[in-house]
């Protein structure tokens, strides 16, 4: 494929033509515009990466402290003191219970599409519904669950949690796929070699090869769904108790009473809400940053 | 690498001193018999219940919204006339909410996502790029719900308001920027939406424009090019397809995006062509109103989503057709 045809007439190279050569002050001096126009572009989201940071430690400090971190929230918002206990809790469970769910699941695709469906057809609708599937605005995944099970069952950190799996197990199954897909040949027929059978090969030398890889996909997923809120708006509701069941009644999350907080004018509600923001990044980021350790160590690499 | 398999990979059991029985001949008796068509068959499920899933998601909200659909007809979706009490369920104004806020994100997230991916390929060191890459993704691990509440506090006030009200009052004879001005409109949900797709699009863009080969970077700084001429004629002219799909699977998060828009937006139902004015988008309307919906409403409310879900469906195919067109060439 030769890239020279791709130009018009007359022209012969790059940003040269020899009907038109433009004075070279003005070309250096269009080079200068844009130069200062893409830094410019990049100090614009440096800045807003910093200020959004900023803020959550800043306002999220203030309210932060042990009682905030171990106590349920009040009966009003506007009432002050409290805390997310219930929220925390409410999260962890439902992540918690999504993960054991999605995660076996989304390995064991990801292992169909690399060792036995290799580029059928099969394969790849699977592998093309399961990128469609990570793009369904997680309000839907909300909605389904609500029409086929809530609608059934009532509000529970069950639903919660069937609706956060939907969510992560294709993120789990393309990043597990990506990593088996980097797993050497010589690696398998060394196994082959040996005797093994082939689910012998694929749980003893496939997947521990390429865990650290499916780590890091798990850790992502699991930090996406930390902080989902629209589908657990129609899942588990939200409640101001402190609850640890699974069934049978509506479940805070972390991310519900910081929406809650944020769209409510009372300043007490508020400031918890900076402080639950605060607890949730800090959550998300030691998750993704170990991710990024967990690949940085891994001795597969692209 | 190998002293990793070694440790971790069983040893066969082949019997001391004995002849081998040949290759895979062990496995041929008792349980291990059936231990390799189950575990084949235990991962095909995995893989088709994706295809279950989604297909029972679209039945079952479709199933739930049928009744909406039929009795509203057409009309769903090309009617303003949403009074739930009255039993009118007209969503364009839903529609065109969701449609002009993903429009405004686009406009200024897409140059902005280009400039800081060129930035990162063509101008920084390799340090700074790694910093900036790991900022970007920052940006991408902030939840939803986070950016909704620094919109409304810190964003609003400080950014929002006064630029709103700035463009009611200099460029308000532009029907598009009629006031009176608010900062809760389709213009500040699209500034929030802009910062939300800004780190998906740059991730994107940023790995297309890294596919461009050296040699065509040196053979047009050879031919005298300056650095900008270099990145019109060959980083950008290889780049575009690569572009329109990052674009495109921006697009499609921003249509879907619910929290953030929710809260601020303006929350007023209806269609208006001054984007410094309140409106609604589909996410958000059903993530304001589903709790105090009920019968005939909530299946309405599910018929919006099914109609959110379609749109960002043919966004996303279209975007990854465009993708993995790109990545074949």
């Amino acid at each position: 494929m030769s890239v020279v045809d791709r130009w018009p007439e007359g022209r012969v190279g790059p940003g040269v033509s020899l009907h038109d050569c433009r004075p070279a002050r003005r070309r250096v001096w269009r080079n200068r515009r844009n130069t200062v126009l893409i830094v410019l572009a990049t100090l614009f989201v440096l800045i807003t990466v910093g200020m959004i940071l900023v803020y959550i430690v800043l306002k999220g400090i203030q309210t932060m402290n042990w009682e905030f971190l171990t106590s349920s929230q009040p009966f009003s918002l506007r009432r002050s003191g409290g805390g997310f206990l219930n929220g925390l809790i409410g999260t962890a469970i439902m992540v918690g219970v999504a993960a054991v769910v999605s995660v076996p699941l989304g390995i064991l695709g990801a292992v169909y599409l690399v060792e036995y469906g290799k580029g059928n057809w099969l394969a790849k609708l699977i592998r093309f519904f399961a990128d469609v599937m990570t793009g369904v605005p997680s309000i839907f995944v909300g909605l389904f669950v609500y029409t086929a099970m809530v609608v059934n069952f009532g509000f529970s950190a069950l639903m919660g949690a069937v609706a956060l799996a939907i969510i992560m197990m294709p993120i789990v199954l393309r990043s597990t796929e990506e990593m088996l897909k980097l797993v050497p040949s010589e690696l398998k027929d060394a196994s082959y070699g040996l005797g093994a059978a082939k689910w012998q090969t694929v749980t003893k030398v496939i997947i521990p090869s390429a865990a650290p890889g499916i780590t890091t996909g798990v850790m992502l997923a699991i930090a996406r769904a930390a902080g989902e809120t629209a589908p657990l708006l129609l899942t588990a509701l939200g409640s101001i108790q402190l609850t640890a069941k699974l069934w049978g009644e509506p479940i805070q999350a972390l991310s519900l009473a910081i929406f809650d907080g944020a769209r409510n004018p009372f300043a007490a509600g508020q400031a918890r809400a900076w402080a639950g923001a605060l607890e949730l990044i800090i959550i998300i980021l030691v998750l993704t940053v170990l991710a990024r350790v967990i690949t940085s160590r891994s001795r597969l690499s692209r | 690498m190998q002293s990793a398999v070694n440790s971790s990979a069983p040893a066969p059991p082949v019997g001391g001193g004995r002849p081998s029985p040949g290759p895979g001949a062990w496995r041929r008796t008792g349980v291990g018999r059936w231990a390799d068509p189950l575990f084949a068959i235990l991962a095909a499920l995995c893989g088709v219940l994706v295809l279950l899933v989604l297909a029972y998601m679209v039945i079952s909200t479709t199933g739930t919204a049928l009744p909406v659909f039929r009795s509203q007809g057409i009309s769903f979706v090309t009617s303003t006339d949403w009074d739930p009490n009255q039993g009118q369920f007209g969503a364009l104004a839903f529609i065109y909410g969701t449609i002009v806020t993903s429009a405004i994100a686009l406009i200024i997230a897409v140059p902005l996502s280009i400039g800081v991916a060129l930035f990162s390929t063509e101008y920084a060191p390799k340090r700074v790029r790694g910093l900036l890459t790991y900022a970007v993704d920052l940006l991408a691990a902030v939840p939803s719900v986070i950016y909704g509440l620094w919109g409304v506090f810190v964003l609003l006030p400080l950014f929002l308001q006064p630029v709103a009200d700035f463009l009611a009052k200099y460029l308000g004879w532009i029907p598009i920027f009629k006031g009176p001005a608010s900062g809760l409109s389709y213009f500040g949900a699209g500034i929030i939406l802009a910062i939300m797709i800004t780190p998906i699009i740059t991730a994107l863009t940023r790995e297309v424009l890294a596919t461009v080969p050296t040699a065509d970077r040196h053979a047009a700084f050879a031919l005298g090019a300056t650095r900008w001429e270099m990145i019109r004629a060959a980083v950008l002219p290889r780049s575009r397809a690569g572009i329109v799909g990052a674009t495109m699977l921006g697009l499609g998060r921003a249509l879907g995006e619910t929290i953030a828009v929710a809260l601020l937006v303006g929350s007023v139902a209806k269609v208006d062509a001054s984007v410094v004015r309140p409106g609604y988008s589909m996410a958000a309307v059903i993530a304001n109103t589903f709790s105090e919906a009920t019968g005939e409403h909530i299946r309405a409310l599910v018929g919006i989503g099914v109609v959110l879900f379609v749109m960002t469906v043919i966004i996303n195919m279209a975007a990854r057709a465009i993708v993995w067109r790109f990545n074949r060439i």
